[in-house]
């Protein structure tokens, strides 16, 4: 077996007074999709941060492909896409994405390439600011898939899509995982979760389950994995 | 630190101004428009006119690139984008090169303008030549942009941020010495002047467009400027961090 393409162990993280994860260990195997599912506010955006190495730390080890999260030399093999649509409102979709190929090395080629995979080619010539929401989301994504990373991290990059593009997108990730790119993925929509190959389940900061969609299936007696996920939530920690 | 890196960074900016041609059209205009103005406000006063006129030809785009810069970096901040940045491969130094680069070019178009209005149209008289004006007007815009950098970690928004203009530059525009000599100021007030880098940004453009002959001072006032803005290009860095809370 591969080693894990992300060990997380003991990870404490306070903001503010608040402790937002307390003790956290998990890993995320190599070459899969994993889904990052919880309610808002459970923690999700603060280990992915903390994963891509933006969040600040009170202990514990974030280990990403072998090395700690942050590293220099990660910044070119791990990407990540925020939550907030992290494009510049006041360029077109092909500039923003022009100018973050050109800082993580890639060609010009390549922004076609990602331009098509998110849907994004017929607005291309559009000012980001001057788009839908769910637009913006997909040039985030798009920007975040620019570098052929080795770890994909996303936060929520389906919201605001409507199902067929949602689909689309999903297969292109498992398009990924099947050459060898790790995701993680958070999500607050259930009927993802069922996409994905591993789930971890997330309350107030803490791994509720650390599963995949048939064992919590299985385990629960629920075929619909959102009354899964409900049932292990609501079950007393 | 890498040299491409900080040109594609200043192209970007750059981009993102030249969409926005409002912006350019004021950038362009409004110094001088105001010199025009002051021109016909010190109507019987030529000599004022020269004396404020001239030295405001090199500061104007030390305050407008303060104003502009502290504002762009807040959306850096708020949008995400600074955040995303700090993932890839980009080092700070190549960020701040990046916006000193562009800003310092557009500084330069709005010295060309403001100068020829200055001193083509409206008859100001630069001593020791416009280029040296020009020149010491970008430098001047540098140390705005730097400044601006540096404070827009200060500003959770922008009305916040626009705010930094009256409460940070118009006092250093007060005791510089553009409106009154600073020995004519209380004592106390002569000596904070001499502590902040507006006075020395003044002080360089009044001996540039002055009749005496360009001494030593000339040299003391740019090396004070050269030091500031590295400083705050250090503060400005210190505030820009990979990681955050």
């Amino acid at each position: 077996m591969r080693p894990p393409a992300v060990d997380v162990a003991g990870l404490d993280v306070t903001r503010g007074n608040r402790p937002v994860l307390s003790g956290l260990d998990l890993k995320i195997q190599a070459a899969t999709v994993t889904g990052l599912l919880g309610p808002s506010g459970c923690g999700k955006t603060t280990l992915m941060r903390s994963i891509v190495g933006v969040q600040r730390i009170d202990s514990g080890r974030v280990t990403v492909l072998g090395a700690p999260a942050g590293s220099a030399r990660l910044r070119s093999r791990v990407a990540y896409m925020p939550q907030a649509p992290a494009v510049y409102l006041d360029l077109s979709v092909r500039e923003n994405l022009h100018y973050f190929a050109r800082l993580a090395g890639v060609g010009q080629a390549r922004v076609a390439e990602v331009m098509a995979t998110v849907g994004m080619a017929p607005r291309r010539d559009q000012l980001v600011g001057s788009l839908s929401g769910g637009e913006h989301a997909r040039t985030s994504l798009a920007a975040a898939l620019l570098g052929d990373p080795a770890l994909l991290v996303l936060d929520e990059p389906t919201v605001g899509l409507d199902p067929v593009l949602r689909a689309e997108l999903w297969g292109a990730f498992h398009a990924l995982a099947a050459e060898g790119t790790t995701l993680l993925v958070s999500s607050h929509v259930m009927d993802e979760a069922a996409e994905c190959d591993a789930l971890l389940l997330m309350r107030e900061g803490r791994i509720l389950a650390d599963t995949t969609p048939a064992v919590l299936r299985r385990r629960t007696g629920e075929a619909d994995l959102g009354r899964a996920f409900l049932s292990v939530i609501q079950t007393p920690a | 630190m890498s040299p491409r890196r900080a040109l594609f960074t200043a192209e970007r900016v750059l981009q993102q101004i030249r969409h926005d041609r409002r912006t350019i059209a004021l950038l362009l205009i409004v110094p001088a428009g105001l010199l025009v103005l002051l021109r016909y406000v010190l109507d019987s006063r030529p000599q004022v006119f020269q004396a404020v006129g001239a030295p405001l030809c090199g500061l104007f785009p030390f305050v407008v690139m303060f104003l502009i810069t502290s504002i762009a970096m807040l959306r850096e901040r708020t949008t995400g984008t600074l955040e995303r940045l700090m993932t890839l491969p980009l080092s700070k130094l190549d960020l701040l090169a990046g916006y000193a680069l562009a800003f310092g070019t557009l500084a330069a178009a709005q010295a060309v303008v403001v100068c020829t209005v200055g001193f083509a149209v409206l008859g100001l008289d630069a001593a020791h030549g416009v280029w040296l004006v020009a020149l010491l007007a970008v430098g001047n815009a540098v140390l705005g942009m730097a400044l601006g950098l540096f404070v827009s970690a200060f500003a959770r928004s922008e009305f916040q941020a626009v705010q930094f203009m009256p409460a940070l530059i118009l006092p250093q525009l007060l005791l510089s010495g553009l409106f009154i000599a600073r020995d004519q100021m209380a004592p106390a007030l002569e000596s904070v002047s001499r502590a902040l880098p507006f006075t020395y940004a003044y002080d360089a453009l009044a001996r540039a467009t002055g009749a005496p002959p360009l001494g030593g001072e000339l040299t003391v006032d740019v090396a004070v400027i050269a030091l500031a803005t590295v400083a705050a290009l250090a503060l400005g860095a210190a505030t820009l961090r990979r990681r955050t809370a």
